[in-house]
């Protein structure tokens, strides 16, 4: 484990008020998608999550033909598609479009793909304002932090700590009502909506034979994005493509109801192109961005491309006890949780944080509730092997690896394993297992120092279990 | 060209070739629910209640006028340019603009009005949905700028849910820019998971069903 991922997560474990605050979102979370995926509420749920998953494993099969006729579609509309293979093409592009049409105030509705890339930080670099306007993403730009929760960014924050930071960033007067503060924040934004040269969105889902681009929220700051500027960019992953608009009856009946239970969330906008002859309102250009960045990696390998079927629902998240625990930002990018922890090192590489595919207990509530079937602990063991084989590639780790090679042989010879398992609990005194951390001599060996700074041994047993079968 | 290295890439990685045929994609999924007409709207309605918004079940148009009149008490309103609002003499109710053709007038009042009237071109019963499609009847803004927003169709147009409404419209890009779906009034619980409605939409919303 990296020092930077240790330290987080040893920092996260001792803050007593962000474990409550984390449990209880969590909790709630889990609790409002157990109730809207019930037999009563949905009576094939388990239909929809096989055909969410035969049409995601379908579409990226098949991507190529997806993102070429997706473009075609697009472009059909009177909009454009705009390939970028990683952070910085994009960034050119937003920038070399607000240089050519005099834009300087942009407003962004919630993408984890731009946060992703720091477009907002790339933007401003070049003095371009880019505004946040959901809630939660607004209050983590005011307070400069990165989202905590695939769909719940500012969890890990309380109205104590949202009236501060409006008091100190706004200056308006330090109110804890979160009505009054939506109220701030609405009154704000409202002004910045009216105001802005250009829309960037994300897209939920990218819809092939529509040409589409269908987001979903709840605050109607995604609406007002996409609706109120003279210009809209959708920033999309290419992995987001399905074939059909009517692939959404199965998807939407999935996506809101993992999330944070609801049957639909509030607003799905379906988009496709800037505004049509004789439409009133909308968006006179409008931008599709298809980014790469380490996508087109992972598709090479049979097993681990069903990471790319993932709706970022964030119920693995919510269910994974890994996550309640060491929180969002211990993870080292922006994806945290289960689908954090296989897309992380595959988007960026396994040296980014070699340890990350072993912070898990593999029991597998992620895939239980993974809306399109995503088999993660399966994808989980698979990076697990891989990063074990570079290390003996590098030659590291060579203790623990003779220790292993050690531990199988015991365990291959009955006899020896129970004449070792003796000798193990008469060194170690009954009753406690805690009996090494009193050797000072012992604890001062770092492999013994590594291995128990996660655990403890358990305490050794009165009679071991063969001693009990025996006697059966 | 980063359109042709992207595309590279992933063909390489998928051992395809350009414009290589595809496998035929799995069947489309769609079930749609026999129901008739008023259990429909009750579905509807309840759908709507249970998120927090206002419901009439109007029988006549003058119904639903009276109703339209009774929430505006006179405030400033902006209505869409649905001929079935003209229908129901919505647009006459005192304190009602309509007829905006052009996008910044439109913008200008839907900022500054108390209420936002439009008709829906479906409703999804079973979620409590409306369906709104961007076209010279319908502008984007009415339905989102106001703090209230009022809906007032017809039972005709009540579906039964996302599965008939795909069926009815397999490609809605075909003739429109912009679909929307509205379920219930704005809202978030994005600080202490606490529910606040009415954060950048609406937070008040009432759907009229006629007929």
């Amino acid at each position: 484990m990296s020092a930077a991922f240790d330290e987080k997560v040893h920092r996260t474990l001792a803050d007593a008020n962000l474990q409550l605050a984390i449990y209880r979102a969590t909790a709630r979370l889990i609790d409002h998608r157990k109730q809207a995926v019930a037999a009563a509420a949905l009576p094939d749920y388990q239909e929809l999550r096989t055909a969410a998953n035969s049409i995601k494993r379908h579409t990226i099969d098949h991507l190529d033909h997806y993102l070429e006729h997706f473009e075609a579609n697009v472009t059909a509309h009177g909009g454009k598609v705009v390939y970028c293979q990683e952070a910085t093409e994009v960034a050119d592009f937003v920038l070399g479009l607000a240089k050519q049409r005099g834009a300087h105030l942009i407003v962004k509705s919630k993408s984890m793909t731009t946060e992703e890339i720091d477009l907002n930080e790339r933007l401003e670099h070049h003095k371009l304002e880019s505004v946040e306007t959901d809630l939660g993403e607004y209050i983590l730009q005011l307070a400069h932090q990165r989202p905590y929760h695939i769909v719940a960014p500012a969890l890990h924050l309380t109205r104590y700590d949202v009236g501060d930071l409006f008091a100190r960033t706004l200056g308006v007067a330090n109110e804890t009502v979160v009505e009054k503060q939506t109220l701030i924040a609405r009154a704000v934004l409202r002004q910045k909506f009216l105001a802005a040269d250009m829309g960037i969105s994300g897209a939920n889902f990218l819809v092939a034979d529509s040409g589409a681009v269908v987001i979903v929220e709840n605050e109607g700051n995604a609406r007002l994005t996409t609706s109120a500027p003279k210009i809209h960019i959708a920033v999309a992953g290419i992995e987001k493509l399905i074939p059909r608009a009517q692939d959404l009856a199965v998807f939407l009946k999935l996506l809101g109801r993992s999330a944070t239970g609801q049957a639909l969330t509030v607003y799905t906008s379906f988009l496709s192109g800037p505004r049509r002859a004789g439409e009133i309102d909308g968006p006179e250009e409008f931008y599709v961005v298809l980014l790469d960045n380490g996508r087109s990696r992972l598709l090479a390998d049979r097993a681990k491309r069903e990471s790319l079927y993932c709706i970022r629902c964030g119920a693995c998240l919510n269910h994974c006890p890994v996550y309640r625990k060491i929180g969002g930002h211990s993870f080292p990018w922006v994806y945290s949780g289960p689908i954090g922890a296989i897309i992380t090192p595959q988007f960026l590489g396994i040296e980014r944080e070699p340890s990350l595919p072993f912070a898990s207990s593999l029991c597998g509530a992620c895939a239980e509730v993974c809306p399109v079937k995503i088999d993660i602990p399966k994808v989980l063991l698979d990076l697990r092997a891989e990063a074990k084989q570079n290390e003996e590639r590098k030659g590291v780790n060579r203790l623990e690896r003779l220790a292993f090679k050690i531990w199988a042989w015991v365990m291959c010879h009955p006899r020896i394993y129970e004449m070792a398992a003796m000798a193990a609990a008469g060194v170690a005194p009954a009753g406690n297992g805690k009996w090494l951390r009193s050797a000072p001599a012992l604890m001062n060996l770092p492999p013994v120092r590594a291995w128990l700074s996660q655990r403890d041994l358990p305490p050794a047993p009165a009679a071991s279990f063969r001693e009990l079968w025996r006697k059966r | 060209m980063s359109r042709e290295a992207i595309l590279n890439k992933v063909r390489t990685a998928l051992g395809r070739t350009a414009g290589q045929a595809i496998a035929e994609p799995p069947p489309v999924r769609l079930r749609v629910a026999e129901m008739d007409a008023e259990m429909r709207a009750a579905n509807l309605l309840r759908a709507v209640e249970a998120l927090a918004g206002k419901t009439r079940r109007a029988a006549t148009t003058e119904d639903a006028r009276a109703y339209v009149g009774a929430v505006l008490d006179g405030r400033p309103a902006v209505a869409s340019n649905a001929s079935f609002l003209r229908e129901c003499g919505i647009v006459d109710l005192p304190g009602v603009e309509s007829g905006f053709t052009d996008a910044a007038a439109l913008r200008v009042r839907c900022a500054t009005a108390d209420v936002g009237i439009t008709s829906a071109d479906y409703a999804l019963a079973d979620t409590g949905t409306l369906v709104m499609l961007a076209s010279p009847a319908e502008a984007r803004l009415v339905s989102l700028l106001p703090p209230v927003h009022i809906a007032v169709a017809p039972i005709g147009r009540v579906l039964s849910g996302l599965d008939e409404l795909f069926t009815i419209l397999p490609n809605p890009a075909a003739g429109t820019s912009s679909m929307v779906l509205i379920t219930g009034p704005s809202r978030t619980a994005d600080i202490e998971q606490i529910l606040v409605r009415g954060v950048h939409g609406p937070g008040e919303i009432h759907v009229v069903v006629v007929g």
